[in-house]
């Protein structure tokens, strides 16, 4: 019995000793040893391999059509005219079409439990559901045994993951280096393998640099590449402690949450940040809120009212390694970087876009969409103009009467020539 | 079933809901996750507050109806099996099914898709749905877009209609028949994706 605790711990020093040798020493010197390239390209074919496998052991089964791997269910798109056109044409006495059908009802009932199945603004919120899966069951409900030898290779991966990058990020996190060096490293603690393009279009000293939210990794993900001072609100907790350690080595501007509702002394503090040109370029994350990296919502207009030059930034994270995303109300922070760690890898895409100032005759709002769209259309996310602050809204009374309105055009519309003739 | 079964482990009497409902595991599991995305209190029940959270379904002229729906009469809340158990009305129809002569009837059968239409018009449940009935759900649908005089005519010649024996209301039967050449299977049925 002990001599296998000593193999044990043998084994664990040699470990350990490869953990520092390989991964922080090359970290602190910013130094690439080109593992995780290799990393990386290992991780495609296997996931690529794997997802050959499955789909052949579910060929017995009915296919279904897998247009939206996000949706639960299939919606017809039709108009309400269509609907409930098709509706009364079964409907023997109708001919002109502009009765009201006792079948009318049937058309805002199924598009209402469709509506609980699903909406529109939580499926945005939920984290993508991969078509391919990636070894990680989380992501995939349909998870199944398949083959033996996907089992093992699930196992090791499973090991892997577990006892090899886990421990390897905690270490690095708790390390108290220098501001891009501690970035760095959690970078490598993440596996994150980041593609900056555009370099030259890099936010300068005095400017505001813009960017879509995913998660809480973006800071590093950027900070990876270039000193900011970060505008945000004060987390309790863990990240406190990460935000305390980080003021330390850079100016930077944070703010309580209810302070972040006093519009106007929240735009005075950036003003005079900014205006001070030896100052690190703020970065700013105008959603306000976490999405899930398919979507650009609507920016906030706040960070565009100062004035000064913006300069945005794209990330798009690459679903297929791990899912980055952080439901905020789902997860707290320490499962949520839990998760990350022990997912595959991080790889993301930095895109750099030119600067864009606040032309003449534009006002915040518009600015502010010309910017968002810029992000959005460089990052392949889609552009939508629903505002974050939906999830956490209600909705107004003029909705159902665009509703009403609709359905009654087609009731009303041929119908009050019919209605002097009256019943008998 | 890998992690699939944990999940579902922790829902009470699972096989039970599924084979009542003849939703598939997936399907359960997608379910629940959006029931507890639903109760965003993390109670284990929804109440219609829950439901009124819901933007699209705030918007529909008869949300109120469709959320009464899933409440018994008398109950303020609604756990995760009656959930299930409303929403599989709007299962598509099992083509393929056996006709068993002592099996009940599953609940996404034509005849229950039109109980369960017939009920957002019946609120008193009497089994009837008489002219002040239609004259709310036609209050609902049109709102203000419409005169009390109009309103008054449409419910009338829909009664005419329906109404074969003449006593005003329009009963179950009479409903199903007026609507027996509606594909009912098409307009109250969702279809779930894998």
């Amino acid at each position: 019995m002990e001599g296998a605790w000593e193999i044990a711990f043998v084994f664990f020093q040699v470990w350990l000793s490869i953990v520092v040798g390989l991964i922080m020493l090359p970290a602190m010197f910013g130094v690439s040893l080109g593992f995780t390239d290799i990393y990386i390209k290992v991780l495609v074919k296997t996931l690529e391999w794997a997802t050959l496998r499955i789909q052949r052991g579910q060929k017995e089964q009915a296919a279904l059509p897998s247009q939206s791997a996000n949706g639960i269910i299939e919606k017809d798109d039709g108009s309400m005219q269509e609907e409930i056109g098709e509706l009364r044409r079964s409907h023997p006495k109708n001919l002109a079409g502009g009765d009201f059908t006792l079948c009318d009802a049937f058309y805002f009932c199924k598009k209402g439990i469709e509506n609980i199945v699903e909406d529109q603004v939580t499926q945005r919120f939920t984290s993508e559901e991969l078509a391919s899966w990636n070894l990680l069951t989380r992501t995939n409900n349909n998870f199944c045994y398949i083959s033996l030898r996907l089992t093992i290779i699930w196992g090791l991966g499973v090991f892997i993951r577990y006892c090899i990058l886990l421990p390897l990020s905690v270490k690095n996190w708790l390390s108290d280096l220098v501001h891009i060096t501690c970035y760095r490293i959690c970078a490598r603690g993440l596996s994150a393998t980041i593609r900056y393009h555009n370099k030259e279009n890099r936010p300068k000293k005095g400017g505001i640099c813009v960017a879509n939210h995913t998660s809480p990794i973006d800071i590093v993900i950027l900070a990876n590449d270039g000193c900011y001072a970060m505008v945000g609100q004060v987390h309790g907790g863990l990240m406190g402690v990460l935000q305390r350690s980080i003021v330390r080595s850079c100016p930077h501007v944070w703010f309580e949450r209810s302070e972040m509702k006093d519009r106007h002394a929240v735009a005075k503090r950036l003003k005079d940040h900014i205006a001070d040109k030896t100052k690190l370029p703020i970065l700013i994350f105008p959603e306000g809120t976490c999405i899930n990296n398919t979507s650009v919502m609507m920016f906030k207009k706040g960070s565009f009212e100062i004035g000064g030059t913006i300069y945005p930034v794209a990330i798009k994270y690459d679903p297929q390694f791990g899912d980055a995303f952080w439901n905020s109300a789902k997860y707290n922070m320490v499962s949520y970087l839990l998760r990350m760690m022990t997912s595959w890898a991080i790889v993301c895409n930095v895109w750099y876009l030119p600067p864009m100032t606040r032309q003449d005759g534009e006002d915040a709002v518009q600015f502010a969409n010309r910017v968002k769209s810029a992000i959005a259309h460089q990052g392949g996310l889609v552009d939508l103009s629903w505002d974050g602050g939906l999830k956490r809204e209600k909705v107004k009374e003029s909705l159902k009467e665009e509703q009403q309105k609709m359905y009654s055009s087609m009731i009303i519309g041929s119908d009050f020539n019919e209605a002097s003739v009256g019943p008998a | 079933m890998g992690s699939t079964n944990s999940t579902l482990l922790k829902i009470p009497n699972v096989e039970v809901l599924m084979q009542e409902t003849g939703f598939s595991p997936a399907h359960i599991i997608r379910l629940h996750d959006r029931f507890k995305a639903l109760d965003k209190e993390g109670r284990g029940h929804l109440c219609p507050h829950d439901f009124g959270a819901i933007k699209e379904l705030a918007m529909n002229p008869i949300g109120d109806r469709i959320i009464g729906a899933f409440f018994s009469p008398g109950k303020e809340t609604v756990d995760f099996h009656t959930f299930v158990k409303i929403l599989a009305h709007f299962r598509p129809v099992d083509k393929d099914r056996p006709k068993e002569p002592n099996s009940p009837e599953p609940i996404n059968s034509r005849s229950n898709k039109l109980k369960f239409a017939f009920q957002l018009y019946d609120q008193d449940k009497d089994g009837k749905i008489s002219r002040d009935e239609l004259l709310q759900v036609l209050r609902a649908m049109l709102g203000m877009q419409v005169t009390d005089e109009q309103l008054e005519s449409i419910a009338d010649r829909t009664i005419q209609e329906a109404d074969l024996d003449r006593d005003d209301t329009i009963s179950f039967e009479e409903f199903r028949k007026s609507l027996e050449k509606i594909n009912i299977d098409h307009k109250m049925s969702i279809r779930f994706l894998r």
